[in-house]
């Protein structure tokens, strides 16, 4: 597992200093893969009502979706960061009996059609759920119906995605360093937050990225654990499909402001905290 | 880590052509013979998700009189199906939980003089141990209550706001779902003390739900309507359907699932 760059890490290599054209044998299916995209946004764009537009923006329930959606899938965000990158760590660094079976486990809510995802949570942290009863009981906290549980909800069908891109850069990251801290004498956790953190940065912001990302589109878990109410549960994707129910543009205008706001959000900060690492 | 990852992604791409196969099936046959009154042949229905249990019944007992010919099903939330059915879906027979859904395929000329063959109307779900105690719909009022409602766009949610107006009753919901078997969902799992639902769904959910009826319910009662498509491909078949469901073994079908009589 010693890489054998002598480059400095951290740096990509230029890639327009390759010779050559790019292949067609490539660039073809990166086309159509492009156009098979980005042709449904083509398709919202099309039929977005223009002219009705600034009206509805201004209405406060969408403002109101639009709210709780940046700030659960921001709190959602934070709890994998929080819990996924000890568990990345742990994935790739401690070996233990039975990590294959956790490595599956972990992956599981992103194969679970996420309203499964949601009945389980149901299940567990319900009222009359494994762990919820006695929270219930014992602190009188109940999750289901609360923004509590649409974090909760966004927190566990996006959490894969962070452990996956975490641990990956875990693994792709060059153990010399670590190894020579630890000869200096550097503890453990030491090493963990001086050494290897710094290093796998760049991994740990694409993960936050994605997740943060997969956090804000949820909704089959989120409607299916915390329901939905405006201004508590309703979210900007559970917005948009009651929207369809009566009120197609409607649900189309929706659609574009979660897009926009998610490609800016995006687009900022890939730039600033992937690239230019 | 990452060798785990294909496999993963082919049984995703597995269950969604699998999904995509399911839903070609509801088309037309291509191969069945064009039906005469007597010919063989497959019949499409597209029908409420509320109809299920019913429709499904019906369709053994049609296949029971009419050798050779086959029922298929397609159910789902009303107004997808009449969007499927606008934009060209090959079915037989439409049957809708509402008149509203129905009228948006009769204005686009794809179906015409629907009947209403049964209605449908709310109770008061709560779960098998009713922990909240409601007996009434004016509990349903009472702080500390956790009572879900359909979303007032969907058609279950619109009938719950009339039933409830109708009855001087006003709630506050701890969530308005996306449709009727959400609502079921919740106060089968304990975690709402009371949803309402349409009496056919607490009762196929006996055992775990209970039913609490009020008279109030009568004012928002759900009629629904059945009509053959237009351009069905087997339109003496589905006339006969239609027929099926209208008369005395469709009515018993339908009165044993909780459907009232129009």
């Amino acid at each position: 597992m010693v890489s054998l760059r002598r480059r400095p890490p951290g740096r990509a290599p230029a890639a327009d200093r390759l010779p050559g054209r790019p292949p067609w044998i490539l660039v073809l299916p990166a086309l159509a893969g492009l156009a098979f995209l980005v042709l449904p946004l083509a398709g919202l764009l099309v039929r977005a009502p223009w002219s009705t537009l600034g009206t509805r923006l201004g209405e406060p329930q969408v403002l109101e979706a639009l709210r709780l959606s940046l700030v659960s899938a921001t709190l959602a965000t934070g709890l994998c960061l929080l819990f996924g990158v000890p568990l990345a760590w742990v994935l790739a660094r401690v070996p233990f009996p039975g990590a294959r079976l956790v490595r599956a486990l972990v992956t599981v809510p992103l194969v679970l059609p996420p309203v499964v995802g949601g009945v389980a949570l149901l299940l567990a942290l319900g009222r009359r759920g494994l762990a919820g009863r006695w929270l219930d009981e014992t602190f009188g906290i109940t999750f289901p119906f609360t923004t509590a549980g649409v974090v909760l909800a966004e927190t566990f069908v996006a959490m894969p995605f962070l452990v996956i891109s975490v641990e990956g850069a875990l693994r792709a990251a060059d153990l010399r360093y670590e190894e020579a801290a630890a000869t200096l004498g550097a503890s453990r956790w030491t090493i963990f937050h001086r050494v290897t953190l710094p290093l796998v940065a760049p991994g740990i912001a694409a993960g936050a990225i994605l997740c943060w990302a997969r956090a804000l589109g949820e909704f089959g878990a989120t409607i299916t654990f915390a329901g939905n109410f405006p201004g508590r549960t309703q979210t900007m994707p559970l917005a948009v499909y009651l929207a369809l129910e009566t009120d197609p543009q409607a649900a189309i205008v929706l659609s574009l402001v979660l897009l926009a706001v998610s490609v800016l959000v995006l687009a900022a900060l890939r730039d600033r905290w992937v690239s230019t690492t | 880590m990452f060798k785990r990852i294909p496999a993963a992604v082919a049984a995703l791409a597995a269950a969604v052509l699998a999904g995509a196969a399911g839903c070609g099936d509801t088309g037309g046959d291509d191969e069945s013979r064009p039906s005469g009154p007597s010919g063989g042949g497959t019949l499409t229905v597209f029908a409420a998700a509320s109809l299920t249990e019913t429709f499904t019944a019906l369709g053994k007992s049609f296949e029971g009189s009419h050798p050779g010919v086959k029922v298929k099903f397609n159910f789902g939330g009303s107004s997808g199906l009449a969007q499927q059915i606008t934009q060209g879906a090959p079915a037989d027979v439409f049957a809708a939980a509402s008149p509203a859904t129905m009228k948006t395929v009769t204005d686009a000329g794809d179906a015409a003089a629907p009947q209403v063959f049964t209605r449908n109307r709310l109770v008061i779900a709560v779960p098998g141990d009713n922990p909240g105690k409601v007996a009434k719909v004016s509990d349903l009022a009472r702080p500390g209550l956790k009572v879900v409602l359909c979303a007032e766009q969907v058609p279950c949610g619109a009938a719950a706001k009339k039933a409830l107006g109708a009855a001087g009753v006003t709630v506050r919901p701890a969530s308005q779902e996306q449709d009727v078997k959400a609502v079921l969902t919740k106060v089968r799992l304990g975690e709402a003390d009371a949803g309402l639902v349409y009496r056919t769904d607490a009762r196929a959910a006996t055992g775990q739900v209970k039913g609490v009826e009020f008279a109030e319910s009568a004012k928002a009662i759900n009629d629904y309507p059945i009509a053959t498509v237009a351009k069905a491909p087997h339109a003496a078949l589905a006339k006969e359907f239609v027929q099926l469901v209208l008369g005395p073994v469709g009515r018993a079908e339908l009165t044993r699932a909780g459907f009232e009589s129009p």
